[in-house]
């Protein structure tokens, strides 16, 4: 690490505010017998350590497709991901990644105590050690009361607490969460964007968070990258000035949420139709002369 | 922050539990119902082909009790076992590594789908010219027969591994051989077994045929034995012999996958369920 004067983090994170994530010129073509599909056009962005960045965006704009180049799940047609200063070619150390398929991500023939603690073990966590690690990440996720259960035993938005205690255990220097609370009902769905955001702050993770939902990536976010329509590219950058105390009745209820989210809510719609930055006037062929 | 409660843990239906009486009667009913028809159907018979079953019973210990317990079944048991290992030992090594590469399946499944075609007892003659009558010649016959099954569902687990799973174990790092064993050998595990339980019964049936071809002792040898000299009577005790040790084969293979199955029952019943 190259910035770091705050004193070392336990964890071994960059301190707050440098460097973490440098995505640069970022192209993924699918290659298939039917020809060449362009998923992702080129997006150059950064993301500071300990920042919470939503991603959001229309169905379909390639928002998995980032996660997964990302995360080094699927490797860049052109372009950077660099990592605390390493370029990403596979899943990095130091990462972590919430999936949206909860039931699919955890392990059906372990219990919850036993998929948190897999990776730790993998890592090398020595085991008095690890044993703490694990139950302090379940009881983080209010699940103290049930370790020894199977995944399948517990309804959804618990699995994905457990998936989160497992993120969370593995004490990573950055967060990848890929619509995760797609799949479960809104009220479960409003605890566990507290919980993200209770965690967020109390552990000082960095924090990617790809979401379709606009209200949720304002609620949760200080910057949300719009991202356009296939080809993707960046439509926006937009920061969220909201106090960094939120909670759900009087965030939601704020006049700069609702400005906000009316912006956003706007962008998504410009790009649904097919607008990209490249036909604001004088701008004209910037992104179509990429290859 | 309101903690979703765990109402649905422990509350996973488990089957109706009756009392131990009931399930002595479940279990044990229709055996007993069929051997007492048989019993009562035979009791008169003059067929030498068809002798009473008391006249079988009483011939049952004479003919097994005396040596031959240890002198005929234990080899033809021992024989299957070895068969049996060796089939799951490199069905499932050979399964799970075409099942991880596309790329040795395609090459591998023609000549699998062409070897799995060929019926097993028609290798014996062929390998009886290459290893003799012996001991090796039955176990290879056993375990080339018991080797499909397993090796073919072995693949099909091993391709049918969640894709989610595996990105998560790529995520967070796992070496290797915590894949193999947490991820792969663990997700393909339904599949495995019930390679296993249908490679089992084909080893039973390559176990006697092994040993009807040529041989020197074992069980498949002693019921032909019986067979050719006319002791019809102590024929139908091998004969009953041999459903006694499919039996208590079928029930330890039960007792060893309940617990590595465990929770994939549960997974399936809270599917059904409709969690």
């Amino acid at each position: 690490m190259t910035t770091g004067t705050a004193p070392a983090d336990p964890a071994g994170r960059p301190a707050p505010g440098a460097q973490m994530l440098q995505v640069a010129g970022l192209n993924k073509t699918y290659r298939s017998a039917q020809g060449e599909t362009e998923a992702i056009r080129d997006l150059t962005f950064d993301v500071r350590a300990g920042e919470m960045v939503c991603v959001v965006g229309p169905s379909g704009a390639g928002k998995t497709t980032l996660l997964r180049c990302l995360s080094g799940l699927l490797p860049p047609t052109a372009g950077t991901v660099t990592l605390e200063g390493d370029r990403v070619t596979g899943p990095p150390k130091g990462m972590a990644m919430v999936f949206q398929e909860y039931a699919r991500s955890l392990f059906p023939w372990m219990t919850v105590a036993q998929n948190v603690e897999l990776p730790l073990k993998e890592k090398g966590v020595p085991k008095a050690e690890r044993r703490s690690k694990v139950r302090t990440a379940i009881e983080a996720v209010g699940l103290g009361d049930v370790p020894d259960s199977y995944p399948w035993q517990l309804s959804g938005g618990m699995q994905q607490r457990v998936a989160i205690a497992r993120a969370v255990a593995y004490e990573p220097h950055i967060l990848l969460m890929d619509e995760p609370f797609a799949a479960v009902d809104a009220q479960t769905r409003a605890d566990l964007e507290d919980l993200v955001r209770d965690l967020w702050k109390r552990l000082g993770l960095t924090l990617a968070f790809v979401t379709h939902d606009i209200d949720e990536a304002v609620y949760l976010g200080q910057r949300i990258l719009v991202l356009s329509a296939r080809p993707t590219v960046i439509l926006e950058d937009v920061t969220i000035d909201l106090p960094a105390e939120r909670d759900q009745l009087t965030t939601r209820s704020d006049s700069t949420f609702a400005a906000h989210r009316a912006h956003i809510y706007d962008l998504v719609q410009q790009a649904k139709r097919g607008y990209r930055p490249e036909d604001r006037v004088g701008d004209v062929d910037h992104g179509k002369a990429r290859p | 922050m309101t903690s979703t409660s765990a109402t649905s843990v422990g509350a996973v239906r488990r089957p109706r539990r009756g009392s131990l009486l009931r399930r002595v009667v479940m279990i044990l009913g229709l055996p007993v119902v069929l051997v007492t028809i048989w019993w009562f159907a035979s009791a008169d018979s003059q067929s030498f082909f068809a002798p009473p079953l008391r006249t079988i019973v009483e011939a049952f210990p004479a003919t097994w009790f005396e040596g031959r317990l240890t002198s005929d079944v234990l080899p033809s048991v021992l024989r299957l076992l070895a068969g049996y290992v060796a089939a799951l030992v490199v069905g499932i090594a050979l399964g799970v590594a075409i099942g991880l590469s596309p790329r040795l399946r395609a090459v591998c499944e023609p000549p699998l789908e062409f070897f799995r075609a060929i019926p097993p007892p028609v290798m014996i003659p062929i390998l009886m010219l290459f290893l003799g009558i012996g001991t090796s010649m039955k176990v290879v016959v056993i375990a080339t027969g018991c080797l499909w099954p397993i090796l073919l569902n072995t693949i099909e687990g091993v391709r049918g591994l969640d894709e989610i799973l595996r990105d998560t174990s790529a995520i967070y790092r796992l070496r290797r051989r915590t894949v193999l064993r947490s991820l792969v050998l663990r997700g393909a595990s339904p599949q495995i077994v019930t390679g296993a339980r249908q490679a089992l019964s084909v080893g039973i049936i390559l176990m006697v045929i092994s040993e009807m071809f040529a041989a020197n002792n074992g069980l498949g040898f002693t019921i032909v034995q019986f067979q050719r000299s006319f002791a019809l009577p102590q024929m139908w005790t091998g004969i009953v012999l041999l459903g006694v040790v499919g039996v208590v084969l079928s029930v330890v293979f039960r007792a060893v996958e309940r617990p590595v199955l465990a929770w994939y029952h549960g997974l399936r019943q809270s599917q059904r369920g409709g969690t």
